[in-house]
């Protein structure tokens, strides 16, 4: 059998080989994983558990449990003056992923071009391309702090693109964009008929200003999908919950390839997910702050020890500028000599050459750790 | 959060850590920190700085006990005078007025079983206006002010993801 062609045009993920060699490693510190180091609340993960008591194992309506789907209208109209109709226009996936690769299956046609900001994460663009459509990378720039601006997206000709793909706060620069800085991403979209698919899975990790969801702006709602989750804010990521905000045709577009595909959600997830909207406030505070806590710390250090770093807002990355040109070979060396997993910037795109990826989604006496050794390294 | 929050966050989190590493976690002085933990320690909000035991790690066995007591009231007497004379025993942990069924929650830590009820029968029941005394030793501690005893859960992640 042969893997057809769209397969063989994406490359094996650029973080599997760096993630072997830490793997035969024992006792390192790591601060290259993309997830939360807490469990998911208590109060959730109960709630599931005693779902499954009950025998909740059944599928679910192809869009997700309506009590999740309503709670998800009230949480992302409460939090991010999001209004979206439960019935109509929210469908819940497994995991964001699913959200995002339905959004480019039901959106897109072959030949399409997908503007995809980077440095971002590493599935847009093969997602993109499994979509049958051309990726067009669109570099974001350290001088701009990582974020998406009208002169980067008219540089790499993102005008003639016919969805935009971009994530803030982002994986993995940590960048995050204000209301004022999207509006200009807005009307860049508006002028040049274009589609944007939102990727605001750290929308509650965003440690300087309010998220704004672009979908607010004028004009925005009708050319845009929201994708959001339960893994990042909620640190439930290996229960795959994650939903999608869009137009109710657009919804149902979704929706008609998730029913063949993957006809519900995860249904001991969703009873977790509607828990977690109902009672997890307080622990995703506790969550925010201690993350917060830890990027403070993490951004004083770096600059302390020389290293350049962005200002890191939201997220759990940071991505300080390498002290060597490659950088690829520094963690490696770093990984070595000081058993300190971090990784090169270049797993998230050819626009993130010559930088670093941190995550402090780490223990704080293990961060502090670790910092100390990438110190005595450098 | 203000200032003065923001470093009683950290410190109720963990109260071992150095005015640096403290300062880098707020964004602030390291002299600022200082200033704001004297603060905080005049203003008697911070009352102390104590490590959390679990002490079945241990050879030498803790007992304790949680007491409830109840007390009748005279005109000369309220709950503080009570409360005052009662906490000043070193032997209590914690002392609290409480509602329900009884009016103090007290904790007692002692050496042995015998010198805790010792010290309830001689020094704790004879106080005039504590009309009765019921004590719950501790058999196993499962939680102490906030951390979880155990083994923890597993940091199962995979070391590198992206």
């Amino acid at each position: 059998m042969n893997p057809a062609e769209r397969v063989k045009q994406v490359p094996p993920s650029g973080i599997r080989r760096f993630f072997e060699l830490a793997e035969e490693m024992d006792d390192i510190i790591s601060l290259g994983v993309g997830e939360p180091d807490f469990s998911a609340p208590w109060a959730a993960r109960e709630a599931a558990i005693t779902s499954l008591e009950q025998g909740k194992t059944s599928y679910t309506a192809n869009r997700g449990r309506r009590e999740l789907r309503t709670k998800i209208a009230t949480y992302a109209d409460d939090r991010y003056g999001l209004e979206y109709d439960p019935d109509e226009e929210i469908l819940v996936t497994a995991g964001a992923s699913e959200a995002i690769d339905l959004a480019f299956r039901a959106l897109v046609d072959p030949g399409d071009t997908v503007a995809v900001a980077q440095p971002g994460f590493v599935s847009y663009v093969p997602k993109a391309i499994f979509a049958g459509a051309e990726p067009l990378r669109v570099q974001t720039r350290r001088a701009d702090e990582f974020r998406l601006t009208r002169e980067v997206l008219e540089a790499h000709g993102a005008g003639d693109a016919d969805v935009l793909m971009y994530c803030y706060p982002n994986n993995p620069t940590g960048a995050t964009m204000t209301g004022e800085e999207l509006s200009e991403v807005a009307e860049f979209a508006r002028e040049h008929d274009l589609t944007v698919f939102s990727d605001e899975i750290y929308s509650e990790l965003s440690y300087e200003h309010e998220h704004t969801s672009i979908a607010t702006l004028p004009g925005m709602r009708e050319r845009t999908v929201v994708i959001n989750g339960f893994s990042k804010a909620f640190a439930m990521t290996g229960l795959r919950l994650g939903y999608a905000l869009a137009p109710p045709e657009t919804a149902q577009a979704m929706n008609r390839i998730h029913q063949y595909t993957m006809m519900s959600a995860p249904t001991t997830a969703q009873y977790a997910g509607i828990e977690a909207l109902d009672s997890c406030a307080d622990a995703l505070a506790e969550m925010r702050s201690q993350y917060d806590r830890r990027r403070k710390l993490l951004l004083s250090r770096f600059e302390e020890m020389g290293l350049d770093c962005v200002r890191a807002r939201g997220a759990f990355y940071a991505f300080p500028a390498c002290p060597d040109d490659d950088a690829e070979q520094f963690a490696e060396e770093l990984l070595h000599k000081e058993r300190v997993a971090v990784v090169p910037g270049t797993a998230f795109g050819d626009g993130g050459a010559g930088h670093l990826r941190a995550s402090y989604a780490t223990g704080l006496a293990d961060l502090k750790e670790a910092l100390d050794r990438i110190e005595r390294f450098i | 959060m203000n200032s003065r929050e923001e470093v009683l966050g950290v410190l109720r989190e963990n109260a071992r850590q150095s005015v640096e590493d403290i300062a880098r976690q707020t964004d602030m002085d390291p002299v600022e920190v200082e200033r704001i933990i004297a603060e905080l320690e005049d203003d008697e909000v911070l009352r102390g700085y104590k490590a959390v035991v679990d002490w079945d790690q241990l050879e030498h066995e803790r007992v304790r006990a949680a007491v409830e007591l109840n007390v009748t009231l005279d005109r000369e007497t309220s709950y503080n005078d009570v409360a005052e004379r009662i906490a000043k025993f070193p032997m209590v942990e914690s002392l609290h007025l409480v509602s329900g069924d009884y009016d103090f929650l007290m904790e007692v830590e002692g050496a042995s079983m015998s010198r805790v009820s010792t010290f309830i029968s001689e020094k704790v029941a004879p106080v005039p206006e504590i009309t009765q005394t019921v004590t719950h030793y501790v058999m196993e501690s499962y939680k102490e002010q906030g951390i979880v005893f155990g083994d923890g859960e597993d940091d199962d992640r995979l070391s590198i993801s992206p």
